[in-house]
């Protein structure tokens, strides 16, 4: 179908794109990639009647590194992260986990922000967003505002940003030397969103697991932790037994979504396979 | 809605065209450019059917709005042959049965002209990855891939 009518800006800075959302709020949404926007307006599941584009804001298109974080600024690609964007192991897990969303057209135009932004359980980006503890920094004409990932997905295409609020960068915490990561998806075909995909993040201590993140996608309602898990396995030496005694623990930690790809019973027995499967390949 | 003037480079060409912020990119250029070669299949993304270029990457041009490409550089399938001389990629398609109906050819095509372009050398692989992106509903892929894998060396001549 075709989108329904709106008026179109396209503003060159941050501080304009704030202005006209603070001035249309809730008849106005953000254009980034539009890999996500664009088809709901075409499905008219979206009609907007103010767009305002950030495509032209140069100043949003960039990856820094500062205090122990990586920058990510709203306009940045996924294609960006296609080859690491930094030294820091960061840079190799942005690249392994993005190179499985969607294709590579969706990849040239989708921005990392845009992902976050929009809130899919089922997103990379998100998952790696609420592994990772990242933070969200909001502007708006109020001001500025800095949101933690475990109060900002709150649930299905749903998080704490206000009407009135640009994303403007999001900010993940560089890992250091030895931090180890598996991750692992199962889709219905290469390039299609994840039924479920699992994200383990550890640190070694001689043979011990000195910390560890695990993060659930595409299973729940929102991309997750899963505490039980990390508990379990935070300061023990790791064993198949163990391993399989955290897989369960994730696996009782989620309310499984269920639709016409895979059943609640489907996506509980894939958090529990693949969440052994991401710490086997951390740990190799 | 108001109409709004803009101009688009296609080609190497300038359009100046009127048009509705809500005109996808697919629908200026086949409906005010008059450029039909870009087919639109489900228009929302999961085709690939009116795969386009911009500035040489491959975008789906259902999902973008034709105000917001002024300024780009776009290809489309009319560009690739040279007068009566077929670009080699499409050569290889005729060669060896890359299309049948042809609805869904023109996205292949300039889909693996942004692959080949960009890395000529591509593995099996990762060249069947990057073609999954698209559709096709009566070909079936192995002739597509096989079509690709020739013009890449047909290209590098
Ligand atoms: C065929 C296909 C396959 C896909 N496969 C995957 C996949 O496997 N994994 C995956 O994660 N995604 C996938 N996607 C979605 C894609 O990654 C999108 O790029 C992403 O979800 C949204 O980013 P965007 O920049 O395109 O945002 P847009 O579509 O422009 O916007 C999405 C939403 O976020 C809001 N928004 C965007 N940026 C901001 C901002 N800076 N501040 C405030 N609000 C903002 C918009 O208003 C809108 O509500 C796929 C899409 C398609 C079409
Ligand atoms: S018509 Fe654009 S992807 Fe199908
Ligand atoms: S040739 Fe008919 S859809 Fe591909």
């Amino acid at each position: 179908m075709k989108p329904a009518g709106f008026e179109y800006h396209a503003p060159r800075t941050l501080g304009e794109a704030v202005q006209l959302l603070h001035r249309f709020e809730d008849d106005a949404r953000i254009l980034a990639g539009g890999q996500s926007l664009v088809p709901m307006m075409n499905l008219r599941l979206a009609r907007p009647e103010h767009i305002i584009d950030i495509n032209r804001i140069g100043e949003l298109e960039h990856i820094s590194t500062a205090d122990g974080m990586l920058r990510i600024g709203a306009l940045t690609r996924h294609n960006a992260f296609m080859t690491p964007p930094t030294d820091d192991p960061l840079g190799r897990l942005l690249a392994e986990v993005g190179r499985h969303i969607g294709h590579l057209p969706i990849r040239v135009r989708g921005t990392f922000a845009g992902s976050i932004a929009h809130a899919d359980p089922a997103s990379e980006w998100c998952l790696v967003a609420a592994t990772l503890d990242a933070e969200m920094h909001a502007e708006s004409s109020a001001g500025q505002r800095l949101i933690p990932a475990s109060e900002f997905f709150l649930s299905s295409l749903a998080s704490d940003l206000k009407a009135d609020e640009v994303l403007a960068e999001v900010r993940l915490p560089l890992l250091g030397e030895g931090a180890r990561f598996g991750f692992e998806e199962v889709s219905r075909r290469a390039g299609d969103f994840a039924l479920t995909m699992i994200l383990a993040v550890l640190w070694l201590d001689g043979g011990r697991i000195d910390k560890v993140r695990i993060g659930i996608g595409g299973a729940a309602n929102r991309a997750m932790r899963a505490p039980e898990a990390e508990a379990l396995l935070s300061g023990q030496s790791a064993s198949p037994e163990l391993l399989r005694r955290a897989a369960e623990a994730a696996t009782a930690s989620i309310d499984p979504i269920k639709d016409i790809h895979a059943s609640a019973a489907y996506r509980r027995d894939l958090v529990r396979a693949l969440t052994r499967r991401a710490l086997e390949r951390a740990l190799a | 809605m108001t109409k709004l003037d803009i101009n688009l480079n296609v080609n190497g060409e300038t359009y100046p065209i009127k048009v509705e912020a809500r005109r996808t990119l697919a629908d200026a250029l086949r409906d005010d450019c008059g450029l039909t070669g870009t087919h639109l299949g489900c228009e929302h993304g999961v085709c690939g059917a009116c795969t386009v270029l911009v500035d040489d990457q491959p975008v789906r041009a259902c999902l973008g709005f034709a105000v917001q490409f002024e300024g780009s550089q776009i290809r489309t399938v009319e560009g690739l042959a040279d007068g009566d001389e077929l670009h080699p990629l499409q050569q290889a398609f005729w060669d060896h049965h890359g299309l049948q109906c042809g609805f869904c050819t023109p996205g292949f095509l300039m889909l693996a002209v942004a692959v080949l372009e960009k890395n000529p050398d591509i593995d099996d692989g990762e060249l069947r990855r990057a073609l999954a992106s698209n559709l096709c509903r009566c070909t079936g892929y192995q002739n597509i891939v096989k079509a690709v894998r020739a013009a890449a060396g047909a290209m590098k001549r």
